[in-house]
């Protein structure tokens, strides 16, 4: 264990799906400021472990704990509401909304036109999108566009935004360059580390090796359900890892 | 190495340009009046426009459909599509001409209160249909097409049971009045539907029930994850629809002083047509109340243009489908070139 008290802690998870033993007694720490990979093959549990964490679904063994307090959330909102976001691949975003709209979309703030008729302050919207995405180096110049106008970085760069607007704490991002072209990898990079640099922590689940060795601090490699090995990368090397993914 | 750009990826028209082209309908309504206006002028010497008659007319003409396609909007946005509405306004119309008699004979009630209450009964019976519409879609995951198809049929006998096969005879001034009457040379009618629209333009455009049902039809695993509570929201969006045609049929009533289960039957395509042309998008996620406005205009412009043109009254359909085809491809057309990324 390292000096800070971690955010987020897995102690000894472990699930099972019939006779398929998806999790075999998984552990790591997650500390602020710290981005943690999560490596393996395909059914390899790192899906599975994210879905423990983020309410979706409940493991039978071992204990998740945010903040030292044990957790077992029986929804993905009370995950959210405690302050642990899942960014899966299709962002759940609604593509016809403003980034402002997307931000508040089920909470959103209301004033009163003439002082008697409530309406929706798209005003305060679009102000708190602005100030949200600058703080991820992303400036947005038509606050008014929706969505759906937006690259495939800069759509993952407002879902991130939509969560710590929200002050998500665990941001846990399932394959966030996978869909996009190089440069919007470089991005979605970028802004891991602007993450990072604002204190959160970060959950990083990718295949690309060359991502997680230019963004991870920790990585979490997972075979067969186990936790084959925890690595720093400046202590490893790709072949490393690569071999506690399939096994040597 | 950060986000840095700035603005969208692809680069988007200024905000001026999107408004008009949001407001194409509009646009299309006006090409379509002045043409009928410059026929007047050089075929008849006569105004098409500057003609009191003619635009009362028009505006009656489109009320019954106006009011169906606005709560069809809200349905269309939200991904859906209500098929009842025809036959929920006929049934409401039954309902409410029913209602006008019983309480003139058997309670003694004096027109005006007998008016209000079998306006009250036509709105009222059609929440029926509209939560069985909503329970069938939310609740156990009908596709809308064939919940509301289902309804369609049901709302269709019950309102012919109820009217004995026949139409059903008012005899009510202030009923009629309702239908036929005008406040400063004003149809009764079009200020119903001006009032209609301006509270349904309003639930669309500023409250949560307007911003959810966007969401709802751009992206249903979005509006899942912001916690709205979709199955609500889905009986809402139907139950406001039905009401809708509740108040139309009863408006009926009032205009043909009787009431018929047929009321509705040849505007359900119109009411999605209006939508449709005015801009709304048939996968969901996109339309307005003025948009709608417009369609419900076009349709009606067009129909009674053709009229006054002396053409064949059945060019009336080919025409209106004609639009209904070149709309929905306009729609396609311009959402390619500004920016917006395909339907996936």
């Amino acid at each position: 264990m390292s000096e800070a008290q971690p955010i987020l802690s897995v102690r000894n998870v472990s699930k099972a799906f019939g006779a398929v033993q998806a999790l075999n007694r998984v552990s790591f720490d997650v500390h602020p400021g710290e981005v943690v990979a999560l490596a393996g093959d395909n059914g390899a549990g790192k899906s599975t472990i994210i879905k423990a964490i983020s309410g979706v679904l409940r493991h039978d063994e071992g204990e998740i704990l945010l903040d030292g307090k044990s957790i077992d959330f029986a929804t993905p909102h009370e995950a959210r509401d405690s302050g642990i976001e899942t960014i899966y691949q299709d962002l759940a975003l609604a593509d016809n909304l403003s980034i402002g709209e997307n931000i508040f979309l089920g909470r959103e703030p209301k004033r009163r036109m003439l002082g008697v008729l409530p309406v929706l302050d798209r005003a305060a919207m679009a102000d708190a999108a602005k100030r949200t995405m600058a703080s991820l180096d992303f400036h947005v110049t038509r606050l008014d566009a929706p969505v759906a106008a937006f690259s495939g970085g800069q759509r993952q760069a407002i879902a991130i935004g939509r969560a710590i607007f929200w002050n998500a704490r665990l941001v846990i991002m399932d394959e966030p360059t996978a869909a996009l072209g190089v440069p919007e990898q470089r991005r979605v990079l970028a802004l891991i580390k602007s993450l990072r640099a604002q204190g959160k922590g970060i959950i990083f689940i990718s295949h690309n090796l060359r991502d997680i060795f230019e963004v991870a601090d920790e990585i979490v490699v997972f075979r067969h359900g186990e936790n084959s090995g925890n690595r720093k990368p400046s202590e490893t090397t790709p072949d490393e890892i690569v071999k506690l993914m399939v096994g040597s | 190495m950060t986000i840095a750009t700035a603005s969208p990826s692809a680069p988007l028209p200024h905000p001026i340009i999107l408004w008009i082209a949001q407001l194409r309908a509009w646009v299309f309504l006006t090409l379509l009046v002045l043409f009928f206006e410059a026929w007047a002028r050089i075929a008849e010497g006569s105004s098409f426009l500057f003609n009191v008659y003619n635009i009362q007319s028009i505006l009656v003409f489109a009320t019954a459909p106006l009011l169906l396609a606005l709560g069809q909007t809200f349905v269309i946005i939200s991904s859906g599509i209500d098929l009842s509405v025809g036959f929920v306004m006929g049934l409401s119309s039954v309902i409410a001409a029913h209602a006008s008699n019983y309480f003139a004979a058997q309670w003694g009630l004096p027109p005006f209160a007998a008016m209000a209450a079998a306006i009250l009964s036509g709105t009222a019976v059609s929440v029926i249909p509209g939560l069985v519409n909503g329970l069938l879609i939310a609740r156990l995951q009908i596709p809308p097409f064939i919940g509301t198809l289902g309804m369609y049929g049901v709302a269709r006998g019950a309102a012919y049971l109820f009217a004995g096969g026949m139409t059903v005879a008012i005899d009510n001034e202030w009923f009629s009045a309702i239908g036929n009457g005008r406040i400063f040379g004003v149809p009764v009618l079009v200020i119903i539907a001006a009032v209609a629209c301006l509270v349904l333009h309003y639930m669309l455009s500023q409250t949560r029930f307007g911003q959810h049902t966007y969401a709802l039809g751009a992206s249903k695993p979005a509006a899942n994850r912001a916690g709205i509570d979709i199955k609500t929201l889905i009986l809402k969006i139907y139950l406001l629809s039905a009401v809708m045609a509740g108040v139309a049929g009863a408006m009926y009533t009032g205009r043909f002083t009787a009431g018929a289960a047929q009321a509705g039957e040849p505007l359900l395509l119109d009411s999605i047509a209006a939508v449709v042309i005015g801009g709304a998008s048939l996968f969901g996620g996109s339309g307005t109340i003025w948009g709608t406005i417009a369609g419900a205009l076009v349709i009606a412009v067009i129909q009674y243009g053709l009229v006054y043109i002396n053409v064949e009254p059945f060019w009336q359909f080919i025409a209106v489908g004609a639009v209904i085809i070149v709309s929905v491809l306009v729609d396609q057309t311009q959402r390619r070139l500004m920016g917006g990324q395909e339907v996936e």
